[in-house]
């Protein structure tokens, strides 16, 4: 397990730093300076040279990726374009809205999704296994943003029962007011997240039912929910964490889309305005910290599957596939 | 295809859309850039659906909005497949430290989520379609280029190939002549499955204004402008979001149909 350890977090080290490679290079790439940003139309040359100069894209590429990272490592991300405030604050004011929003989703999501998978495979011949098969075919086809705008209808416009969007000035200073904000983009992402998790956890659920290890622990006198609780939960289980953490990844992302619909000022919203103004420190900040958390969760996620799943630990250094 | 009403009922959905975006090709009820409707105008009369806030005639705009989310949809997967393929053939017959090479590559680029990179890309371009089939297809490609690479590695490992090189058949030809033929159903399936993904990222990142701009505009964009009038004229906020969710089950349930077909040990057990 330690070396196991060791070995994944040199991969995660190494695909943070190539990742904010990859990134650099990407905005780089880009066609026109993005000093052009701060420039009016019709600036002059020495304007341009000294917009240059501010922000640094007269150095060489390989100087400004150096000076870039050893600012990602004192958490310094730059500074913004258009409100000429440092990113990493505002980032981390942004995160406030994000997090609870993500952690809150997920956690809804699995709470739907676990049951439902599971009684959708249990009883995947009645009507109802049928009919929670069928709305989760349907869930993963419709778009968060469109059942954010429908949930908005009914329940802020029609109903008048929960805020339309916004958050709280004061953030997390009236807790019940924050919580009210989220209510619905909570709803909205944990509904398209647990349509995907139910196939999941319907598909693990059906291995398990099917599997010979069950069939013996029945005919050897087990009861359905001991033979369930003792064989089958840990089993099904391990399809499952793999794809949790997946799941939490998408739904981080997943509120980059719904934060617009509820007008929250989150971290997607801020990637939306930085690429309307052409903000690169702001476009590049908010993506780096969404990669290396999409990467992060990924690395958290193999550690738990291996923690559950003695049979990964016993071909460490196996062959390859 | 008796016995398989599923992919049927695919078939139906997903050509409904087609045909609507065939149609577009050839005839509109009006100009997309037609606002001669009168502001919201009610279902009826000249326009069979009303009109959006503009005095655009509703129908024209989702019916152009079909052939956006198709143009796009199978444009990205065209581009995801070709590099997607390519790559993945090169990594599946590659050395092993090329091979680890590419695919830490890959890793890392599967972890730039589709969305993100696609954002990144319009950021850098401007928002029109090129830009969208570029962004989704990109994103696209290291998902296929992983999967392709497994597959590979899997029909290299068959006696048959080794049966086949030792006979003297050169590489190109156990390519063409076994690894593509062994591998293109799964593939099928999943290129499918890519679609559906890819409608819904061009949607959303149309409603994100990304996408391509009007008059010829995407769903995801009628139902961003749709937003602000949803209580007055909701067909506007409602019409695109179901066709959206149309083509994406019908996509959806073709790739199950497919992959019934391509796997005979699921026909059997359902």
């Amino acid at each position: 397990m330690a070396r196991y350890l060791l070995r994944r977090t040199a991969f995660l080290l190494g695909s943070l730093l190539a990742a904010a490679a990859l990134l650099f290079v990407l905005l780089r790439l880009l066609p026109g300076d993005p000093a052009n940003a701060l420039l009016s139309v019709g600036a002059t040359p020495e304007q341009i040279a000294a917009a240059r100069r501010q922000i640094g894209s007269d150095l060489p590429l390989l100087e400004q990726f150096g000076s870039w990272l050893a600012g990602l490592a004192r958490l310094d991300l730059g500074t913004s374009f258009v409100s000429r405030l440092p990113v990493g604050p505002e980032i981390a004011a942004r995160l406030v809205v994000t997090v609870p929003l993500t952690l809150l989703a997920f956690a809804l999501a699995v709470v739907i999704a676990l049951p439902v998978g599971f009684v959708a495979a249990w009883r995947s011949d009645r009507w109802y296994g049928l009919v929670l098969n069928g709305v989760s075919q349907l869930g993963i086809a419709v778009p968060a943003f469109w059942i954010g705008m429908l949930l908005v209808t009914v329940f802020a416009l029609r109903l008048r029962l929960l805020p339309a969007g916004g958050f709280p000035r004061d953030d997390w200073a009236e807790p019940g007011r924050a919580l009210t904000s989220l209510a619905l983009p909570v709803v909205t992402i944990a509904l398209v997240m647990s349509a995907s998790l139910i196939r999941y956890v319907r598909s693990a659920t059906l291995d398990v039912l099917g599997s010979d290890y069950l069939r013996t622990a029945r005919a050897l006198g087990s009861s359905f929910a001991g033979a369930m609780w003792r064989h089958g939960l840990r089993n099904a289980a391990v399809p499952v964490v793999s794809i949790l953490g997946i799941e939490l990844a998408t739904t981080f992302l997943g509120a980059v889309v719904v934060e617009s619909v509820f007008t929250l000022p989150g971290l997607g919203t801020m990637l939306v305005e930085g690429i309307a103004e052409h903000d690169y420190p702001v476009i590049q900040g908010v993506l780096v910290v969404s990669t290396f958390a999409v990467l992060v969760i990924g690395f958290a996620a193999d550690l738990v599957q291996r923690l559950i799943d003695p049979r990964l630990r016993a071909h460490v250094g196996g062959g390859r596939p | 295809m008796r016995g398989r009403p599923a992919f049927v009922i695919g078939c139906v959905l997903a050509g409904l859309i087609l045909a609507m975006a065939a149609v577009s090709l050839v005839w509109l009820p009006y100009d997309p850039s037609d606002t001669t409707g009168g502001r919201l105008a009610p279902p009826g009369g000249g326009h069979l659906l009303g009109t959006d806030k503009l005095g655009r005639d509703l129908l024209t705009q989702l019916m152009v909005g079909a052939r956006i989310a198709l143009t796009v949809g199978i444009g990205s997967v065209l581009l995801g497949a070709v590099l997607g393929v390519t790559a993945g053939l090169l990594a599946g017959f590659a050395s092993d430290w090329l091979d680890d090479a590419l695919s830490a590559a890959l890793d890392i680029l599967i972890a730039f989520p589709t969305l993100l990179l696609a954002m990144l890309v319009v950021a850098a371009r401007e928002a029109s379609l090129g830009s969208a089939v570029l962004a989704i297809g990109l994103a696209m490609s290291a998902i296929v280029a992983r999967l392709t690479r497994v597959l590979v590695k899997r029909v290299l490992a068959q006696d048959y190939i080794t049966a086949a090189r030792t006979s003297g058949t050169s590489w190109p030809r156990v390519v063409i002549e076994h690894v593509l033929p062994n591998i293109w159903p799964t593939l099928l399936v999943n290129l499918s499955l890519q679609l559906g993904l890819a409608v819904l990222a061009e949607a959303s990142l149309s409603y994100l204004g990304l996408g391509p701009p009007p008059p010829n505009a995407s769903w995801g964009r009628l139902l961003q402008e749709a937003q602000a009038t949803v209580l007055t004229a909701p067909l506007g906020a409602v019409a695109p979001g179901v066709l959206l969710v149309v083509l994406v089950v019908g996509v959806n349930l073709l790739a199950d149909g497919f992959r019934d077909l391509a796997d005979p040990t699921r026909r059997r057990s359902r």
